[in-house]
């Protein structure tokens, strides 16, 4: 379990990590999003022991790294941003080295070749490091992580630098070290964390911007009631028509897509569905819906819009009023 | 600590600066025997021949001051290159004890390169009389030198990334050290000019050839090794708080 409370780091003014906290329990994959510089690294760098913080603490099962660092970097498997690799060892050499270094007390030969076969290098075990591809020294430095079977697993960007296919194999991986270990692990690509976390933090500027599991993160961002309808007809008495249907509540016509076609935000009553009046009642004038879908945001969309510095609920209000400058505009022309 | 150790020990035969080192002492130390303890005269052409090695031990030094800024300049400055002292620093080691594992790792490919001074002082001992307790502390002296020095060499290489950077910096260090007495003569200030006289390397090195076994000498040589040591610790502790 990994607790973090109140973590600050400032290098001189600049803050990089700002008063954050959050926890990560036994037997969880944490996923850690932000943008490059969001102070992803630098607060790995700090639970691992790496870096101090300025103020706050970190508790690795219990064990407070600053004040007990060589108990609770036990308990730790770090792999750093760049896999920290001594190019002139075989992968062999290597491994055996960290063992040592480490102080494990498992059957040495058995535990390394375990974890070769789990990471997949035992065909490059007596191979030197500086000769391995970049995806081979990414498995090397996850297999330096797994060495002493640590209880928790701090793997930054672990898929950065390898193939499709590597990437899909290292997020297996993840996802069956998971089971048993605490893993947090840091990515700014969306779609790894999604396939392979329990739980998302999303950092930006050093702040945390969102706590939660992926599918709340969209469904808080998701309106069922809001459509995005394109539809081919005059524009105001568009707007005028689909106001008058019974239960919406706002008609905002958004941009012109095609020419005299437009997409109209529609926002109506919660728990209202006004798909089939809008068709009748278009059709019947001769106005065409070329599409129509909810107003539904990918978790892309939710990942940009908080790392512009603004929480779900500022976001959501935020769009609104941006809609109806849209449309006022809109109207002026 | 072990595990440092051996690392770094096996890594200076890996990347051929433990040979260049070996080699390069070999060499420097061989030339200067042959001159000092096997040397013919030109004009009358006599071979004159001493067991007396005091003065190869003396220049020796300044092989010293070449060597083992080359000795010492990848230890720390490599790891934070190539990001491998993440791997140290979270590793359940303290530093302490990373320290000290590349300091012996450094120490013990010295102790090499001077055990090959014994070896001609057995090679004279088939052709004369060796005086063994002066050749033992000329020895002890050079170690003992050798051991500050890599102090100092390895600290230069905690504060700077490039092996370069910190092979010129161990060597303009130890040259200032070296220099030093000499600094001491021209201050006007005695007790300065004191201070200065009292920290000379070379001064207090001398005094080993010169067959005197002081054992404040001893006692300074190891103190400047574990200050600096101490140095080196405080610089990467205070990495981490920067």
């Amino acid at each position: 379990m990994i607790e973090v409370k109140n973590l600050t780091k400032s290098y001189g003014d600049k803050l990089a990590v700002d008063n954050i906290s959050f926890r990560a329990n036994n037997g969880e994959i944490l996923g850690f999003l932000g943008p490059n510089g969001a102070g992803k690294s630098t607060t790995m760098n700090i639970l691992t022991g790496y870096l101090s913080s300025t103020s706050g603490e970190v508790y690795i099962n219990g064990k407070e790294i600053l004040e007990n660092p060589i108990e609770a970097k036990k308990e730790i498997g770090y792999l750093p941003e760049f896999p920290p690799l001594y190019l002139d060892m075989t992968v062999k050499e290597y491994l055996c080295f960290i063992y040592e270094l480490k102080g494990c007390k498992l059957p040495r030969n058995t535990h390394l070749k375990e974890i070769c076969e789990l990471v997949k290098i035992d065909n490059v075990y007596n191979r030197m490091i500086k000769n391995l591809s970049k995806g081979y020294k990414q498995r090397v430095g996850l297999a330096q992580a797994l060495v002493g079977n640590p209880r928790v697993l701090i793997l930054d960007e672990p898929t950065v630098g390898l193939d499709p296919k590597q990437i899909i194999e290292i997020r297996t991986l993840i996802r069956k070290l998971g089971k048993n270990h605490t893993v947090i692990l840091s990515s700014h690509i969306l779609t790894e964390v999604q396939a392979v976390c329990d739980r998302i933090v999303v950092i930006n500027k050093g702040r945390i911007v969102a706590d939660d599991t992926a599918d709340n993160l969209s469904s808080a961002l998701t309106a069922d009631h809001k459509l995005i309808a394109r539809i081919d007809g005059p524009r105001e008495e568009v707007v005028k028509v689909i106001s008058s249907i019974p239960g919406v509540v706002n008609v905002l016509a958004d941009m012109q897509r095609e020419k005299g076609v437009w997409e109209y935000n529609i926002e109506a009553v919660e728990g209202t569905d006004i798909r089939r009046e809008l068709n009748k009642r278009l059709w019947s004038r001769s106005w065409y819906i070329l599409g129509l879908r909810s107003s539904e945001l990918t978790l892309e969309d939710i990942f940009l819009k908080l790392t512009m510095g603004e929480s779900v609920n500022e976001f959501m209000t935020k769009k609104a009023e941006d809609l109806e400058s849209i449309d006022k505009e809109g109207g002026k022309a | 600590m072990n595990a440092i150790f051996k690392r770094e020990v096996s890594s200076y035969f890996n990347s051929l600066i433990g040979y260049i080192f070996l080699g390069a002492f070999f060499a420097a130390s061989g030339v200067l025997f042959s001159i000092t303890s096997v040397s013919q005269n030109p004009q009358d052409g006599l071979l004159y021949l001493t067991t007396d090695m005091s003065s190869m031990f003396s220049i020796l030094f300044f092989v010293l001051l070449v060597l083992i800024p080359i000795l010492t300049m990848r230890t720390l400055s490599e790891d934070k290159k190539n990001k491998t002292d993440q791997c140290l620093l979270t590793a359940p080691v303290s530093v302490t004890s990373l320290v000290l594992g590349k300091y012996f790792a450094s120490f013990l490919i010295y102790l090499l390169g001077v055990g090959m001074t014994l070896v001609y002082a057995i090679v004279l001992s088939f052709f004369g009389p060796v005086v063994w307790l002066e050749v033992l502390g000329n020895v002890v002296g050079l170690i003992l030198v050798g051991a500050a020095f890599i102090a100092v060499g390895i600290l230069i290489s905690s504060l700077t990334e490039n092996q370069v950077i910190a092979a010129v910096g161990g060597f303009v260090s130890m040259c200032a050290l070296y220099l030093i007495s000499s600094i001491a003569a021209v201050i006007p200030v005695d007790w300065i000019a004191k201070i200065f006289t009292e920290l000379s390397f070379a001064d207090r090195y001398y005094t080993f050839t010169y067959g005197i076994f002081d054992f404040s000498n001893v006692l300074f040589f190891i103190s400047v090794a574990v200050i600096f040591i101490f140095l080196t610790i405080r610089v990467l502790e205070r990495r981490r708080w920067n």
